[in-house]
């Protein structure tokens, strides 16, 4: 347990001076973009008056590090700025972008444990069978396809050949803004207002990219899964098992498996803060309107507020995520404790 | 207030069967529209500036006075019923009509006009040199524009072609909005900038129920307007991809596809459940060559890059719905428009100008481009078109903020952009593209023709003078003049125009692109 | 038999000298990297790719840069094998010569990258202290960046083309290289043959360059064919979203992108590059997994 309060102060120290960092890199990326900040508000055609103007009122005739202490400043009160693109507050877009991510993200996370973790636990148990080859290329072939061409080839064959899935974004025109935002999860919502023709229109968006999405995971997990288990399966109080005459099935899932739950956990953690960031490609494609587009259309229009807001968040989750896993397997493992 | 329930009701009312969630088409009194909206900034008529924003504010607010849709050469009065003007030039009077409301009952009057006029002037966001080019300013605006008994009455600093002002307030700047409404929302000063750029105030046939950035924007009906849309409800949803709008539209998830490009138009031609409709839009393509570098600046030489283009087979094979041949710096549809196309392929005449330019083996150049379709591939087929005369061009692409950012400080060689007229008189066009009295390191006036760092004494002497041209006949003759001498001469080689082309679903009607983006009318789309 | 004979001295027990145990020793891994068929499989079909990037000159049947603007889009045939693309170029000259550019950019990367996440990761962990906490602390804030939008925003700070992506790439890819070379400096630096080395007056940029450095070498292999493939998908997906390499260059990525309006209906133009970056990552992926069992058998 001392191991764990211990990483808990480290963290305190080192998560903050971690989004310093983070914060700092954005900043000084957007700051050296070759697109004037102001253009993104005021368009080409602006007087230049009216330029040097706003210049003077984003306080971009400052020094940088002046600039960047401002920012800080800002930040530590909770105020991210405005949005030049939606002329929202920052965090007011995050709280509405994020949420669609999250629900993306999570479905995905849920297909891929729901299949990845089953497939790993039979390759590991016929090691070296003919499942566990296909088990293998399968794993293999999930991490080579690029995203987008996935995405893509979806769309054609399931949304424009075949009818079986809806189009791009979240929700049919009809079901848009139907249902009152309390989780911002349209499925969640949608369950909490007992819309459930909302929530079939949800659902049915939400299936196809988070299937994407999932299948890179998949492959990442039933490969983690899978070393685990041929580790686990070699040890001592397996063969004692054996010896007691316990079912094959029990051995398995009640011993072995129990066995690896807890460094799964890390891994699950480490996956689900890179399909928060695997969601930027994949939201692109299918219209979904989530943090991860966001990102990427403020980055385009040198929307740097927008931006960095967006980046702070995601880094913040990729660490908190990471930090959450080592503390898990520091609190339950027994060889780290 | 408009719910699911009632819309579904109402298609479930005609099918006579429950709707499959996943797939309903749209109710009839909901038009979707799908286009590219992440343009918008702000819907503020005396802010936006953007081609979505001002297709929108048309539909939102009403202006003094509008071109007409069948014969945009002529203006008509839109909350006007006339207006006289003083023989001097210097006075504008305007008697506005009984009819108009806002959204919120109040009928239209003339300090809403003098309020909406004064507010562009005052606010002087981007659009608002529109209106203060007239010689306006914060102090003596109020003086100047005024209520005259309920009358709008407008007095000039200084004299202009009457024709000019008419056209700069019929502009989605001159947008009216209502003075009570915008200021019960004002704060600190901004005489309701920020409530407006995301809600509405005005008397067009629609109102701003939301507008989420880059992913859609709904409207209502006014109820309380004197043009009944026949929509109810009209959404406009960002779909950035073309053919992911044409799916949409086979599926009826949407009733207009906006941004159908040649090979989506290609691809429904002959059916008989699309109809497309076109309208040549106030939009150039040109190629612009920064007098900097030493090259470009022989004359010889732009006018052989001129003869170099293949702008037939670019047109045909690239853009052949969506762009036309386009070679003045005034597209069809402005008034005083010169539609000959004195310049076609001619290697043999390129090379010889090139020649003469003592540069017979070419030299090499960068060429700037929007990295999206079709500029990609039309920046790809000027590249091979100059190679073919011995001029090696490298392309750099970038996003279309980042390629307006390097031109504007004249960083560009050659650069492929697209500019659409501000407002529907020639002088915005020629101003931008002549006009250049100052071509040191700030000027008050950053125009393309100082962008390209190129100065023409005669070309900026006509601009200034035509602007202040009483007679509009004389104006109109002098702006054709001013073309040919810029084929002639100019740095920039206009190649194509425009041409919008809007695709309606099954049993969709009545829907017409307009000119400029403000002239596009939602209130005649017809769903049956 | 000549290659009896050498078979006979690579595998012989009894070594003469150490050049011939180093083969030899080279040679078991091999004769035991043979018999992974998936491993092969990946290595010929690289083998396969390199050679027709090499021979892109010969092979291609026409000018990847070549316009025919009447003949855009263009289905298969005999004139185009794999048909034309958006401004009439030949679609399978355009294959072959993008895979030039791919390999050239899954091999900058690696240059630069091994090295560099090597010498990090090998500084941190023999120095330890300060030097350690401050390059982990860097190196933590760069993996806590999003991988991919790190790329975006660095090449859309510079200018988007070949030699930004490589670069970007590079950036958020050294940090695993660092971490790992730090973990394996770290079980080496207290062993005794560190101590040993370090007893007959080694300097330490000496033991680091010369004793430690190496060992972190196979599992630095392995990493680096692993990460290749994530190398070319993250190529092909800046390429993608127009901030990779530029028009008219033929990069697959690019390729797709400017592509991807057609593929509801000339569906083969964005899907044969596609097919292509698939094909060159899942190779890279079973050599990279051959290769894992081979030399790092602990981690497999």
């Amino acid at each position: 347990m001392r191991a764990s309060v211990r990483a808990l102060a480290g963290a305190v120290v080192t998560v903050p001076i971690t989004l310093l960092g983070l914060a700092l890199v954005t900043f000084l990326i957007g700051r050296v973009m070759p697109i004037d900040p102001v253009l993104a508000i005021l368009g080409d055609r602006a007087p230049e008056e009216v330029i040097a103007r706003t210049r003077i009122e984003m306080g971009l005739d400052r020094p940088l590090p002046i600039q960047f202490f401002r920012y800080i400043t800002q930040l530590m009160h909770g105020d991210l700025g405005n949005s030049v693109m939606t002329s929202h507050p920052v965090t007011e877009d995050i709280a509405h972008f994020f949420p669609a991510t999250i629900e993306l993200a999570t479905t995905a996370m849920l297909i891929a444990m729901l299949i990845g973790i089953p497939l790993g636990v039979f390759a590991a148990v016929r090691q070296g069978s003919r499942l566990d080859n296909v088990v293998r290329v399968f794993c293999l072939t999930g991490q080579s396809v690029p995203v987008f061409v996935l995405a893509m080839l979806s769309l054609l064959v399931f949304y424009a050949r075949l009818g079986w899935a809806p189009g791009t974004g979240r929700a049919d025109v009809v079901f848009q803004d139907m249902v009152p935002e309390n989780t911002g999860l349209l499925t969640v919502d949608s369950m909490i207002a007992g819309d459930w023709d909302s929530f079939r229109d949800a659902l049915a968006h939400l299936a196809q990219p988070a299937g994407v999405l999932a299948w890179f995971s998949i492959a990442y997990i039933a490969r983690m899964t899978r070393a685990f288990m041929l580790d686990a399966l070699s040890g001592e109080y397996i063969i004692t098992a054996r010896a007691k005459g316990l079912s094959a099935a029990r051995i398995i899932w009640r011993h072995a498996f129990g066995n690896i739950a807890v460094r799964l956990v890390t891994v699950l953690a480490l996956t689900y803060a890179g399909l928060l960031e695997g969601a930027v490609i994949t939201e692109t494609v299918f219209s979904w309107p989530g943090l991860g587009q966001y990102l990427t259309v403020s980055l385009l229009n040198a929307d740097m507020n927008a931006v960095l807001g967006a980046t702070l968040v995601v880094g913040l989750v990729y660490v908190v995520l990471n930090l959450l896993a080592d503390m898990i397997y520091r609190m339950l493992d027994p060889r780290v404790r | 207030m408009l719910t699911r329930r009632t819309l579904l009701a109402t298609t479930a009312a005609i099918a006579a069967a429950p709707v499959n969630a996943g797939f309903a088409a749209t109710p009839k009194d909901v038009v979707v529209m799908a286009k590219q909206i992440d343009d918008i900034i702000s819907l503020d008529p005396q802010e936006s500036f953007e081609f979505s924003g001002n297709e929108i504010g048309g539909n939102v607010y009403q202006r003094l006075v509008r071109p007409e849709v069948a014969n945009p050469d002529k203006l008509a009065g839109d909350l006007a019923q006339k207006w006289d003007i003083s023989p001097d030039g210097l006075t504008f009077t305007f008697t506005l009509k009984t009819g108009p409301k806002f959204a919120s009952g109040a009928p239209v009057t003339a300090d809403d006009v003098v309020f909406s006029l004064q507010r562009a002037v005052i606010l002087n966001k981007t659009p608002g040199f529109i209106i203060t080019q007239f010689g306006y300013t914060k102090d003596n605006v109020e003086k100047l524009i005024r209520n005259e008994g309920g009358k709008v009455v407008m007095t000039l600093p200084e004299s202009q072609a009457p024709s000019f002002v008419l056209y700069c307030l019929s502009a989605n700047i001159g947008g009216v909005v209502e003075k009570k409404l915008a200021m019960a929302n004002a704060k600190d000063g901004d005489m309701g900038n920020g409530w407006l750029k995301t809600n509405s105030a005005g008397s067009g046939p629609f109102q701003v129920k939301s507008w989420k950035a880059s992913e859609a924007v709904s409207l209502e009906a006014n109820p309380n307007s004197t043009v009944k849309p026949h929509a109810k409800r009209l959404i406009i949803r960002h779909i950035p991809d073309p053919s992911a709008q044409l799916l949409s539209l086979e599926k009826g998830d949407i009733d207009i596809a906006r941004n159908l490009e040649t090979e989506q138009l290609k691809s429904i031609a002959g059916k008989k459940e699309f109809t497309p409709v076109a309208s040549a839009k106030a939009s150039s393509m040109y190629l612009a060559m920064n007098q900097t570098h030493p090259a470009l600046a022989k004359p010889e030489v732009r006018q052989a890059i001129k003869y170099a283009i293949d702008y037939a087979a670019i047109q045909k094979n690239i853009v052949p719905n969506t762009w036309l041949v386009s070679q003045a710096f005034l597209p069809k549809g402005l008034p005083a428009a010169l539609t000959d196309q004195p310049f076609e392929k001619t290697i043999g005449k390129a090379k010889t100008l090139l020649l003469q330019a003592g540069l017979p083996n070419g030299f090499e150049v960068t060429l700037d481009y929007i990295s999206t379709a079709p500029y990609a591939d039309i920046a790809q087929a000027v590249q091979a078109n100059l190679a073919a005369i011995g001029i090696k061009a490298t392309l750099l692409a970038g996003e279309q903020k980042q390629v307006i950012t390097k031109t504007r400080g004249r960083q560009h060689q050659l650069a492929l952009l697209v500019w659409g007229s501000d407002y529907f008189d020639p002088n915005s066009n020629a101003q931008a593209f002549c006009y250049n009295p100052d071509n040191g390191d700030s000027p008050k006036l950053k125009t393309l023709a100082w962008r390209s760092s190129w100065q023409d004494a005669e070309l900026t002497k006509m601009v200034a003078a035509n602007v202040k041209e009483l007679d509009t006949k004389k104006r109109i003759a002098v702006y054709e003049k001013m073309q040919q001498l810029h084929q002639d001469r100019s740095p920039f080689a206009f190649i194509l125009q425009q041409q919008e082309v809007a695709t309606m679903g099954k049993g969709v009607s009545g829907f017409k692109v307009g000119p400029m983006s403000d002239l596009t009318d939602y209130a005649p789309i017809l769903k049956t | 038999m000549v290659s009896g004979i050498t078979r006979d001295w690579l595998l012989s027990d009894s070594p003469a000298s150490r050049s011939q145990a180093a083969w030899g020793r080279r040679y078991r891994l091999w004769l035991q990297f043979r018999r992974h068929g998936l491993a092969m499989a990946g290595l010929c079909v690289i083998v396969f790719v390199v050679v027709v990037s090499a021979l892109a000159p010969v092979l291609a049947t026409q000018n990847p840069g070549a316009q025919d603007l009447a003949a855009r889009l263009a289905p298969p045939s005999a004139a185009h094998w794999l048909g034309t693309d958006e401004l009439g170029r030949d679609l399978f000259s355009r294959l072959v010569y993008g895979g030039r550019i791919t390999l050239g950019m899954v091999l900058a990367v690696v240059v630069l990258v091994a090295p560099f996440g090597l010498a990090v990761g090998c500084v941190a962990g023999y120095a330890g202290g300060i030097a350690d906490k401050v390059l982990m602390r860097v190196t933590d804030i760069f993996l806590a960046f999003p991988r991919l939008v790190l790329a975006l925003a660095f090449v859309a700070a510079m200018k988007p083309g070949v030699e930004s992506a490589v670069f970007a790439i590079a950036l958020t890819a050294w940090p695993p290289y660092a971490r790992l070379a730090r973990a394996e400096t770290l079980t080496f630096r207290n062993t005794d043959f560190v101590a040993a080395v370090r007893l007959t007056g080694a300097s330490a940029s000496r033991i680091v360059l010369r004793h430690i450095a190496p060992l972190c070498l196979s599992s630095l292999i392995v990493r680096v064919t692993l990460d290749m493939s994530s190398i070319v998908l993250t190529a092909a997906g800046l390429g993608f979203l127009g901030m990779g390499a530029q028009p008219p260059s033929p990069e697959w990525g690019a390729m797709i992108a400017s592509a991807r309006r057609f593929l509801l209906d000339e569906w083969w133009v964005p899907t044969i590059p596609g097919l292509a970056i698939f094909v060159v990552s899942l190779a890279f992926n079973l050599l990279g997994d051959g290769l894992r069992d081979v030399l790092d058998p602990k981690q497999s």
